[in-house]
């Protein structure tokens, strides 16, 4: 089964399944990974499901959409390849996808 | 006439802030005078009736005194059921929308393309010349330069630093508390806490942090703008002492940091080393409402929500039982007691364009008021809303920060402070026991608590 990588900010690996329509937010939170909060449900109004795609991910997986933008830029932790997790879309075919999540969800 | 501003820009510049402010104060005065209502308060409380008996047209939550007589939670509920979108067409400070809804709520306040933040958040307006610049109150982009250069400060690498300093000082605080007698609990814990979290913030000097817990309150009840019970005279010149002091702080860090001192990790330092912000000084209107805003961002929030925790714990005693079994829960309860609180009831905005919302039509121009406090009681979202449950699973959705680009910058902040008080609470002590009624704020706005008292009992005491 199509698995990713969630790696915390201590080096930890986390697997999860990807299932396919989900957003990686929720990727994460069904399965209970730790450092992904998602406070507004997936509206990307909150910033509390960033994540630091892998830069060998980041065409695959796109960059951040305009409304995205707006909360990542106020981020400290911000970097090329800061998304917000509830606007991926997960795909079966990222087998292998490996994000990496930030000290803190601000 | 208008002036343009670049000329108000250079002659805010030219005259010192505890100049202005005085200035503005003469035409306070000259205006009371003037429209004869000097010594008269806006608000003169009286016993509101149960949401039953209003008319819907009539159901006026800008009504300063709805939190403090406990009908906050039934207005909202009607408003929710009959008219999630609600508009109040003579409120003693005009015609107003009320957003009750949750999902509603997020609609708006994502949307500041539509529903700008400018030129205020409150549902009145502060006396003139006190409207001063925040950003909470601006628009992207201006809004997004200034907070960008003030976020560093709660930032991961500080919060990692004030982590110890915090718990520290809770010891300090909780260590010297009086036992088996009653105390208020709002001065002696959650004033007094907040007070030191903010001098460390600024940097202030920490004998003097009483000061800002003054200003901070003073800021916040203005009655033109919330509802409030302040004295205009009174306000004016507390706001001049806290030019004065604000002004010399901002000069005395730069001196040192000129005279080769380590920059620090506070609030000023980092204004000062910011290319957009370090001449702040120089614009000091803007200088001034940034600094307040942070400083009743800091205060009245984390504040309450201190005092709301432990009279929600006493109102839900399982519930307290449940986190003696259980401390691991600590982190989850204290989102659950932000969203029970929810210490700053609204934000405001105003439509910019023409629009729809939840099937009414809302007129470019029109205020539009996000209530999170009834949000945060959606019986959509949280099941038994009114109900304090520190194992709830959805706690982390609540709206008390709000959401979109003016999300609280402190949250982390706050949510460190409390973790860390509940921490430290629950090794000290057997029970918490509120003692009478608690005192509440007037306001629309804050929704605070003036006094708890209560009565410990320390751990093995029986």
């Amino acid at each position: 089964m199509a698995a990713v990588t969630f790696v915390s900010h201590d080096g930890e690996k986390c697997e999860a399944p990807l299932d396919e329509g989900c957003s990686l937010m929720q990727v994460a939170t069904n399965n209970a990974i730790a450092g992904i909060d998602g406070d507004c449900g997936g509206e990307a109004a909150c910033g509390t499901c960033h994540v630091i795609v892998d830069p060998t991910w980041a065409d695959k997986v796109g960059p951040s959409g305009p409304e995205e933008e707006e909360m990542l830029s106020m981020n400290p932790e911000r970097q090329a390849t800061s998304r917000l997790s509830c606007q991926i879309k997960v795909s079966e075919s990222w087998d292998g996808l490996t994000v990496q999540l930030p000290e803190f969800q601000m | 006439m208008k002036i343009p501003e670049a000329v108000k820009t250079k002659v805010e510049a030219a005259i010192p802030l505890d100049r202005q402010v005085q200035a503005a104060h003469l035409y306070d005065k000259g205006r009371r005078w003037l429209t004869g209502t000097n010594g008269q308060k806006m608000f003169v409380e009286g016993p509101i009736p149960p949401v039953e008996e209003v008319a819907l047209e009539d159901i006026d939550l800008s009504n300063p005194f709805l939190y403090r007589q406990g009908r906050w939670a039934s207005y909202f509920k009607r408003l929710r059921d009959e008219a999630p979108v609600h508009y109040q067409a003579h409120s003693p400070f005009g015609p107003f929308w009320s957003v009750t809804r949750h999902a509603d709520i997020i609609a708006v306040d994502k949307n500041h393309e539509v529903f700008s933040a400018e030129p205020l958040i409150v549902i009145g307006a502060p006396p003139r010349f006190m409207d001063i610049a925040m950003f909470i109150a601006m628009d992207p982009p201006k809004h997004d330069v200034q907070r960008r250069a003030v976020q560093g400060v709660v930032a991961p690498k500080n919060l990692r630093e004030m982590e110890s300093l915090i718990r520290e000082r809770v010891r300090d605080v909780l260590d010297n508390l009086p036992v088996n007698e009653p105390f208020d609990w709002v001065s002696t814990v959650s004033i007094e806490l907040t007070a030191r979290m903010l001098a460390t913030l600024l940097d202030f000097p920490f004998e003097q942090r009483h000061k800002l817990v003054v200003w901070s309150d003073l800021a916040t009840s203005m009655e033109q703008a919330n509802g409030g019970p302040s004295d205009n005279d009174e306000l004016f010149r507390g706001m001049v002492g806290m030019a004065r002091g604000l002004g010399a702080l901002w000069h005395d860090k730069a001196a040192r940091l000129a005279a080769g001192e380590e920059p620090g990790f506070d609030l000023i330092t980092m204004l000062q080393s910011d290319e957009n912000t370090k001449d702040l000084i120089k614009r000091p209107m803007e200088f001034a409402g940034n600094l307040i805003l942070l400083i009743v961002g800091g205060n009245d929030t984390t504040r309450n929500s201190m005092s709301g925790g432990v009279l929600a714990l006493n109102r839900f005693p399982d519930q307290f039982e449940k986190l003696k079994a259980n401390p691991d829960l600590i982190p989850n309860m204290v989102s659950e007691i932000i969203r029970w609180q929810t210490p700053l009831g609204y934000m405001r905005r105003i439509a910019k364009a023409d629009t729809v919302l939840n099937g009414q039509f809302i007129r470019k121009g029109d205020k539009v008021v996000m209530w999170y406090a009834s949000g945060n009681r959606d019986e959509t979202v949280f099941e038994r809303p009114d109900e304090l449950i520190i194992d709830r699973r959805n706690a982390r959705n609540h709206i008390a920060f709000g959401f979109g680009v003016h999300r609280c910058m402190g949250n982390r902040l706050a949510e460190l402070q409390l973790r860390i008080l509940w921490e430290e609470l629950l090794p000290r002590f057997e029970r918490i026991d509120v003692v009478g009624e608690p005192e509440y704020v007037q306001s629309n706005f804050v929704r605070g608590i003036s006094q708890l008292m209560v009565e410990l009992t320390p751990k093995g005491a029986r």
